[in-house]
């Protein structure tokens, strides 16, 4: 199978550029698009690209493939690539790219740090731990499960043209995460936090967050509901 | 939060709710003007006029020509701090910024005056 990977070395190239590579694939077996890579690496150490659990919990080998972000480690070449067609592989776009698919991650962080991704509640602690019921407990579920891999910030052209400004659909269902997290009691706050025209109002809801989410989240319905949240706390 | 002084009502929920408005006011508009011609298909331009007498219809165009203007400047105004900006265009971003915004300003108050004239000059 004929494989397109971007490379690019800031220290040797002056501009970045696709390589084409033949990649014999094992008859009869699907692999993931992580296992090409290992095997394309594995010939050619000088590629670069990050990878951990490969298993879709860790979210480190998020990347474009074939045009579509997503996990190399859960994507199968049979799903990436039509029979005979190329695979093609580029770093996550709207960020600045360190080394062929490796990028640098700063600003999607800078995002997620200031929606506060943590639990804020200045009633004095109890002696064991902050009761929830189960039904408070079930409003977290759709939110919590996000690796942070980017894939869906990445792919979301109000995160490509501001990535300083608006928060991105990653930061923004983490946000909701807390906002509807019954232990959480810096609502107000964190409501005013987000009210400007960019962190949250910047979402155009084109859902390509959730087409591409490896995770099957879906952070455009979690914006919903920080909007409503927002107007209810405004009128 | 990030501060910004050109937006519409410098609060993202504010022109977000402004924006929904005068969509509902558009399309009531559209509905109503395109109801009066398909009702009368062969309205003569005295008759046009006469529609155009009534107080509650200028006011209802005026009120359309406030939202058209609110809904455009939103508009312009995201779409040129998307694209006119230092990320995307260097150094010339910040002065292409604010002289397209002053041009929006500037066409939006214009269309303001002339509708206005139009519907309550002589």
């Amino acid at each position: 199978m004929l494989v397109s990977i971007y490379r690019y070395n800031p220290e040797t190239d002056t501009k970045p550029a696709m390589q084409d590579v033949e990649v014999e694939l094992p008859e009869g077996k699907d692999l993931m698009v992580l296992d090409v890579l290992e095997m394309m690496k594995a010939r050619d150490p000088s590629i670069a690209y990050r990878r951990s659990c490969r298993e879709g919990v860790c979210g480190s080998d998020g990347m474009n493939i074939n045009g579509t972000n997503g996990l190399a480690c859960i994507t199968p070449v049979s799903s990436a690539v039509k029979p005979g067609g190329k695979l093609v592989l580029r770093p996550l776009m709207g960020l600045p790219v360190v080394r062929d698919l490796v990028v640098d991650m700063s600003l999607f962080y800078q995002q997620f740090e200031k929606i506060k991704p943590f639990l804020i509640n200045d009633d004095a602690p109890p002696a064991i731990e902050r009761l929830q019921s189960p039904e408070d407990r079930e409003k977290l579920d759709g939110l919590y499960e996000c690796i942070l891999c980017a894939c869906c910030s990445t792919n979301c052209p109000s995160f490509w043209w501001n990535p300083d400004k608006f928060v991105g659909p990653a930061g923004l269902l983490q946000a909701y995460r807390f906002l509807a997290d019954s232990r959480d009691t810096a609502t107000a706050q964190r409501l005013s936090e987000l009210e400007d025209p960019f962190s949250v109002f910047r979402c155009r809801g084109i859902m390509n967050c959730v087409a591409v989410c490896p995770k099957g989240l879906n952070p455009t319905r979690a914006i919903g509901h920080i909007r409503s949240m927002l107007l209810q706390q405004a009128t | 939060m990030v501060t910004n002084v050109s937006s519409f009502g410098r609060s993202g929920l504010f022109d977000w709710v402004v924006q929904r408005v005068s969509a509902v006011i558009l399309a009531s508009y559209t509905l109503c003007i395109l109801s009066t011609l398909l009702l009368n298909p062969d309205m003569t331009y005295p008759e046009w006029q006469l529609v155009f007498d009534s107080f509650s219809m200028r006011f209802f165009t005026l009120l359309t020509l406030l939202a058209i203007l609110a809904h455009g400047w939103i508009g312009m105004w995201t779409i040129s701090t998307d694209y006119l900006t230092t990320r995307m265009m260097g150094g010339k971003g910040t002065v292409l910024r604010i002289g397209f915004q002053l041009l929006c300003i500037g066409l939006t108050l214009l269309y303001l005056v002339w509708g206005i004239d139009i519907l309550w000059g002589n």
